[in-house]
């Protein structure tokens, strides 16, 4: 029994950052219909460049994962500015998108591995007072904060999205671009702003996770960025609750599956969850749009 | 019409078929005439496998419009079947490789029957945590997969009593055998009743469900023969590079035989080769960029989708429509 709970712990704790990078999905979904493939790399962005500021400025890691946040954010406006923005513009095939956002995330983990280095390095403790000690369950802090770092974050993206004037233009678009364009809505600023926000999220993350595991590596978005876009689906895609239940349950069921099936299951309980989420219920637990069938 | 220079070599290439089919043939023949190096050779060969895993993708996202982003899912089947057929039970080439087709084509089966439920973004999704899930399969099933250790020392196939290696130009020869009979069945498919579903259900589903073509069942097919095809591939592939392991057969690879058919144009025949020669031999070409060769084709892959989406060899054929004889017959009776 208290494995379990160790273990269902663990899991809400890197659900919880599974989440973040989930809601940046989500948000991305919701307005473009998008996969965006290069969100993982995004993510991965984010760790590696609070690491390389934390080294070159000696400054604290948590003013260096803010820093990261702003690059990673500006990082998505530049892609949605350069690469999909005039896709839109000819408003060409899902497909074209698609494969337009692996080319994004090839250039990203490659340019990374050149400057960064391919090798794993070690990432510093985001904080550290020592493990709290419950009835043999222990909670690292570094979970603790994890934790509470990432609900804050949620917390302010939620208000962001419901309650602010800027959250009614992105909530506008997603339900109808040309209606929220005849409205006055810039809707290229409004995507823009979402690729922001969905970088920063996703750069936090990549903060939490780093330095949940200590490692950071080039490729370390593919798997979080898979992961994440299950937790997306799971959830609901395009509803912010839904991505944080859709990134607990993820987290969790990993960290069981982990403990309880043998290490090597880890990663492919998220797909098998996708996979039956997608035949089952694809709009997810939150989801309200109806798929387009035929 | 307007006679420019693509109409002009079509025209061409139409007058004069059997002639440029025949330079084709005999110049891919001669090949090993030329002594090439291995290294060389094997790039050839290379190439025709991922033609052929190409008109195999082509059917399913260029006829049908199904993006699949887990086809090396149906490679590494085919690939590990074969291998495992060769070296557990010792069975003839072409035995394994029916098996491999087999079971590459049950489980495209299985992933095309989301087919039901699904359209779009979400299938393509679907098929991605297949290919993923392929994987942590060949992980974990150590028992019969040897798990991460991968498999080496594959058997290379013999028909006929000689065995096909690399140095008696075997293995070219087996892959041009392969590659004309995987051109032909997809040449056949397309121009037969299933082809003009796919392409029907392609243009626009609702559409085609109204003129009584059965949707799903078709995009089931669709995705049945394109795992057949990969599947002959991944069987072919694994004794010629004698190891495979779970990283042989990883997203990237997927994503690869998805961007020679977008590179070579989607809906096309003739561009899934030009794809392939295009984006296999890139890398080996492209050496002088060091590392900095996937970040080009990254870059090669973003500039492509916003200049020409439909490919370098995506347009439509211009030359008048050739009418099936039975049609034909039936309209000169009815004249």
């Amino acid at each position: 029994m208290v494995v379990f709970i160790q273990q269902f712990i663990n899991g809400l704790a890197i659900g919880m950052a599974y989440s973040l990078i989930a809601v940046g999905f989500s948000l991305v979904f919701g307005i473009l219909r998008l996969v965006n493939f290069a969100h993982g790399a995004v993510y991965a962005f984010g760790a590696q460049f609070a690491l390389v500021i934390f080294v070159g400025m000696q400054i604290s890691i948590a003013l260096a994962i803010l820093l990261a946040m702003v690059a990673a954010g500006l990082l998505g406006v530049i892609i949605d500015k350069t690469a999909l923005e005039p896709l839109r513009k000819k408003k060409s095939m899902p497909i074209a998108n698609l494969i337009t956002t692996i080319g994004i995330s090839h250039i990203l983990v490659n340019l990374m591995t050149i400057y960064f280095g391919s090798q794993t390095r070690g990432f510093p403790a985001l904080f550290s007072f020592g493990m709290i000690e419950v009835a043999g369950v222990r909670v690292d802090s570094n979970q603790l904060m994890l934790c509470l770092v990432a609900l804050i974050l949620m917390g302010v993206l939620t208000i962001v999205v419901q309650k602010s004037k800027i959250g009614l233009a992105i909530r506008a678009t997603e339900q109808n671009t040309k209606a929220a364009s005849l409205m006055g809505i810039n809707v290229n600023f409004v995507i823009s702003f979402v690729f922001f926000l969905a970088g920063a999220s996703a750069a936090i993350a990549g903060g939490l996770i780093a330095s949940h595991y200590r490692i950071v590596f080039p490729a370390m978005g593919f798997d979080a960025g898979l992961k994440a876009f299950s937790a997306a689906v799971l959830g609901g895609i395009g509803s912010l609750p839904g991505s944080i239940i859709g990134g607990l349950i993820v987290g969790v069921s990993e960290s069981m599956a982990a403990n309880f099936l043998g290490s090597a299951y880890r990663d492919s309980v998220a797909f098998v969850i996708l996979i039956l989420v997608l035949i089952i219920r694809p709009t997810g637990l939150f989801g309200k749009k109806a798929i387009m069938k035929v | 019409m307007r006679k420019d220079f693509i109409y002009i070599v079509e025209n061409f290439l139409s007058r004069y078929k059997l002639i440029a089919w025949a330079v084709v043939c005999a110049g891919m023949l001669a090949v090993p005439l030329f002594g090439f190096s291995p290294f060389i050779m094997r790039m050839f060969i290379m190439i025709g496998i991922f033609a052929i895993l190409a008109l195999g993708l082509n059917l399913l996202t260029g006829y049908c419009g199904q993006v699949s982003l887990g086809h090396a899912g149906f490679f590494a089947i085919g690939a590990y079947t074969y291998a495992l057929m060769k070296i557990n039970l010792d069975a003839p080439f072409l035995l394994a490789m029916v098996v491999a087709m087999v079971i590459s084509a049950g489980c495209g089966f299985l992933l095309g029957l989301p087919t039901l439920r699904l359209s779009g973004n979400y299938l393509t999704i679907v098929t991605l945590g297949f290919g993923e899930i392929v994987r942590m399969v060949i992980i974990n099933w150590r028992s019969l997969t040897r798990g991460p250790l991968g498999i080496g020392g594959i058997p290379a196939p013999e028909l006929f009593g000689t065995t096909f290696t690399l140095t008696n130009h075997g293995f070219y020869y087996a892959m041009l055998v392969m590659l004309a009979l995987t051109g032909l069945t997809c040449y056949a498919i397309v121009n037969s009743r299933t082809g003009r579903a796919f392409k029907a259900i392609k243009q626009d589903p609702i559409a085609a469900t109204m003129m009584g073509i059965r949707t799903t069942r078709f995009k089931v097919l669709a995705f049945v023969l394109s795992a057949l095809i990969a599947g002959a591939a991944g069987a072919f592939y694994a004794p010629i590079i004698g190891f495979i392991d779970h990283n042989t057969f990883n997203f990237d690879i997927s994503v690869l035989i998805l961007t020679i058919v977008i590179v070579g144009g989607m809906g096309t025949m003739r561009g899934m080769f030009l794809g392939a020669i295009i984006i296999i031999a890139f890398p080996e070409v492209a050496r002088f960029l060091m590392t900095y060769r996937f970040v080009v084709y990254g870059l090669l892959l973003i500039v492509m989708m916003r200049f020409r989406p439909q490919g370098l060899l995506g347009w439509k054929s211009r030359l008048p429509y050739n009418i099936p004889k039975a049609a034909k017959k039936q309209l000169e009776a009815g004249a």
